[in-house]
């Protein structure tokens, strides 16, 4: 007779989970009901908004309490709050800049809603889990449904290709951050990221040779997710043949969640033995922040040069975890925020100039930008002077700390390494720019017909950007306060 | 006596086996299949450190990993017959559309 | 480890018995190959065109359907083992479960995934 016993349980923890769980199911039943007269499809998307906007709610009425749940397999506090908004508004800004989009593709399929609530689902798990267990899980739900996302034009070869090269190399990745779990399970006879902690505390170190084996592997997996850089292959293609939007929403949310978990599990389960990891981190980030610079610099297509950024900037996150203090960690969290306004308001204006049938991505595609549509052109530069740490946008700001978090740990070289990368990023950034005011038109514009979710979108990117840029200092010190419970 | 050395051993083969496959072979499904033997690979590893260590962890780790491996198994034959009605093939080989 | 040599001895005996006979009806039964005797069985139907044909992606459809239906008695089997213990809250817990596989069968019975044609 085995004796199980109920563990501790408190739904409430959960509860912004569920609600995107409910709404994600209710938008899939009313879709399938929607040949009905009574139910429209446009609705599904205000139908999403709502339980993102729910759960939002839910989320902020929890902060400032640090509680396990599900037999401590489930933390909420401040720092999984923090990243459960960032995962909650990428989400959410995303519908926002989808809705005409797959209407005008001819794929408004209500999946597409209910994919983005699943996956956002895993972020928050993966952001919220104190065990291995809870990370795989959020990081598997999250995969799987962007799998589906990438090749959701499942008419158009480009993008069924992207969607199979990220299905083969994610599963693949996904082998190899099991078997690390695994060799640290077996070695440390636990999932839990505290117990982990307390067995290599015990033990004085990584004794062991195959937990450093398992945490190599959890490197490579979770390398894998955030795109750095010997892991980064399928970035470009697969960032140029999903549905805009989709690359938008796979810019940010699983990159954002990736360095959730990242941090997690090397701050609080491995944090003891940093010096062993440390090394592995500080090449990787050079190598990523550098790789991605350079590629970026030859880039003719829009999709594909922000395809390479986004690695860069994967690479200056993966400076803040190198410097493994708790500067490192709110300077990270300051920078995703940052990163999903300036990158989402990028491609929003993508979209916004794609037609069906003509996607616009050629960079040339944008010259004589600036005197056709003047606004649009003004968003976008303030959106590539962002990215590239112009003052006072809110990469700059978000440069800042994690530059300094670096200096701080005694990393000038590393810090050096990024301000230099900075420089050249600059260089493909503001070729847009360029481009856009220098240049005459090479295509007629024809009269863009913006949706007012769309500009909703636009105006939330650009306000969010230049807030965080001018008065950086409140989120700042909501995002010092979100990590003091971290250890 | 077989120990749990013999298991890890075992384990780590058939992962090798799997990361071997999926890196020289061209056929999309067979790729994924070995992508499935690196997960029940691993699934031996974690029974094997279960019943080692005398911890159900590692028991409901494989329950989950094989309900995520089912649900990719969908998603990626999915994403194949996808490709498949437009391309009319699935050799890794040819998916080239996209290129620097 | 002696109580199971009885088995031991059976499952000598049912190889044994299998492999002697097909072994035997090998060595000494009489060959005469005929055309017919060489296609491949199908109930008796004569068979049509080569085995090695393009299957209808329906029937991949349906495989994917059933292994994500499939996997989900691995939840039930650990759940009925401590049944007793967990009492009427793990009962509640997993009709939550079978709530949420019924709207995914709702969905794709609407969706037209259960149909053939």
């Amino acid at each position: 007779m085995i004796n199980a016993s109920i563990m501790t349980f408190n739904i409430l923890n959960i509860l912004p989970i569920l609600v995107l769980a409910g709404f994600g199911m209710i938008v899939l039943v009313t879709d399938v009901l929607s040949s009905r007269k009574w139910v429209n499809r446009n609705i599904l998307a205000y139908i999403s908004l709502i339980g993102i906007i729910i759960a939002a709610v839910l989320t902020r009425s929890s902060t400032g309490t640090t509680l396990f749940s599900f037999n401590e397999s489930f933390v909420t506090d401040n720092y999984s709050l923090f990243f459960n908004f960032i995962f909650l508004l990428c989400a959410g800004l995303t519908i926002l800049i989808s809705h005409n989009y797959i209407k005008r593709e001819d794929i408004n399929y209500g999946e597409y809603y209910a994919l983005i609530l699943f996956s956002t689902i895993g972020m928050m798990l993966m952001a919220s889990g104190a065990d291995l267990l809870n990370i795989y899980i959020g990081l598997e739900v999250m995969s799987i449904s962007i799998y589906i996302l990438t090749g959701f034009k499942r008419s158009k070869l480009i993008s069924n290709e992207a969607s199979l090269k990220y299905f083969l190399l994610g599963a693949f990745a996904t082998g190899f951050l099991l078997y690390g779990i695994s060799l640290t399970y077996g070695t440390t006879g636990a999932i839990n990221l505290k117990q982990i902690a307390s067995f290599i505390a015990e033990k004085g170190g990584m004794s062991d040779p195959l937990m450093v084996i398992g945490m190599g592997l959890l490197i490579v997996g979770l390398g894998f997710k955030v795109a750095s850089v010997p892991f980064h292959a399928w970035v470009p293609d697969v960032y140029e043949g999903a549905p805009t939007p989709v690359t938008a929403f796979m810019s940010v949310g699983p990159k954002a969640a990736g360095f959730a978990a990242f941090l997690r599990i090397f701050l609080t389960a491995f944090g003891s033995s940093h010096l062993e990891w440390q090394k592995i981190i500080y090449i990787l980030a050079i190598l990523t922040m550098t790789l991605g610079n350079v590629s970026a610099l030859s880039q003719t297509n829009i999709k594909r040069m922000l395809a390479y950024s986004s690695i860069a900037h994967a690479g200056y996150l993966l400076i803040a975890l190198v410097s493994a203090n708790d500067m490192g960690v709110s300077a990270t969290l300051f920078y995703v925020l940052a990163y999903i306004f300036m990158n989402i308001g990028a491609f929003a204006i993508i979209i916004v100039l794609s037609r069906k049938g003509d996607e616009c991505i050629q960079i040339n595609d944008y010259a004589g930008l600036g005197f056709k549509h003047p606004l649009l052109a003004i968003a976008m530069t303030l959106f590539m002077l962002s990215m590239a740490g112009v003052p006072p946008m809110a990469g700059f700001v978000g440069k800042f700390y994690i530059f300094s978090a670096a200096i701080k740990s005694g990393y000038i070289g590393l810090a050096i390494i990024a301000v230099i990368n900075s420089v050249i990023s600059v260089y493909y950034y503001l070729r847009i720019t360029v481009i856009m005011y220098m240049k005459e038109p090479a295509r007629e514009f024809v009269p863009l017909t913006i949706s007012p979710l769309m500009v909703a979108a636009i105006v939330i990117s650009v306000v969010g950007t230049l807030q965080l840029g001018i008065f950086p200092s409140k989120v700042m010190e909501i995002a010092q306060r979100s990590i003091l419970m971290m250890r | 006596m077989i120990t749990i050395t013999h298991y890890l051993v075992l384990s780590a083969i058939l992962f090798t086996l799997g990361v071997i496959g999926v890196l020289i072979r061209r056929n999309a499904i067979v790729i994924f299949m070995c992508v499935e033997l690196m997960l029940n690979a691993v699934n031996l590893s974690f029974v094997a450190f279960a019943h080692y260590l005398n911890s159900m962890q590692g028991q409901l780790f494989v329950f989950f990993t094989m309900t995520v491996a089912a649900a990719e198994a969908a998603v990626g034959l999915a994403i194949i017959v996808a490709l498949f009605r437009n391309k009319e093939t699935v050799n890794i080989d040819d998916m080239n559309i996209m290129k620097w | 480890m002696i109580n199971y040599l009885p088995i031991l001895i059976l499952f000598i005996i049912a190889v044994g018995f299998a492999v002697t006979n097909i072994g035997l009806s090998a060595i000494l039964g009489p060959r005469r190959p005929t055309r017919e005797k060489l296609t491949p069985y199908e109930c008796g139907i004569e068979p049509v065109g080569t085995a090695r044909e393009r299957f209808s992606v329906k029937f991949y459809l349906i495989a994917m359907l059933f292994v994500v239906f499939d996997i989900e008695v691995i939840f039930l089997y650990p759940w009925a083992v401590v049944f007793k213990s967990l009492k009427l809250f793990g009962f509640i817990e997993m009709l939550t479960f079978i709530g949420i596989m019924l709207v995914c069968y709702f969905y794709i019975w609407k969706r037209g995934g259960l149909e053939w044609d």
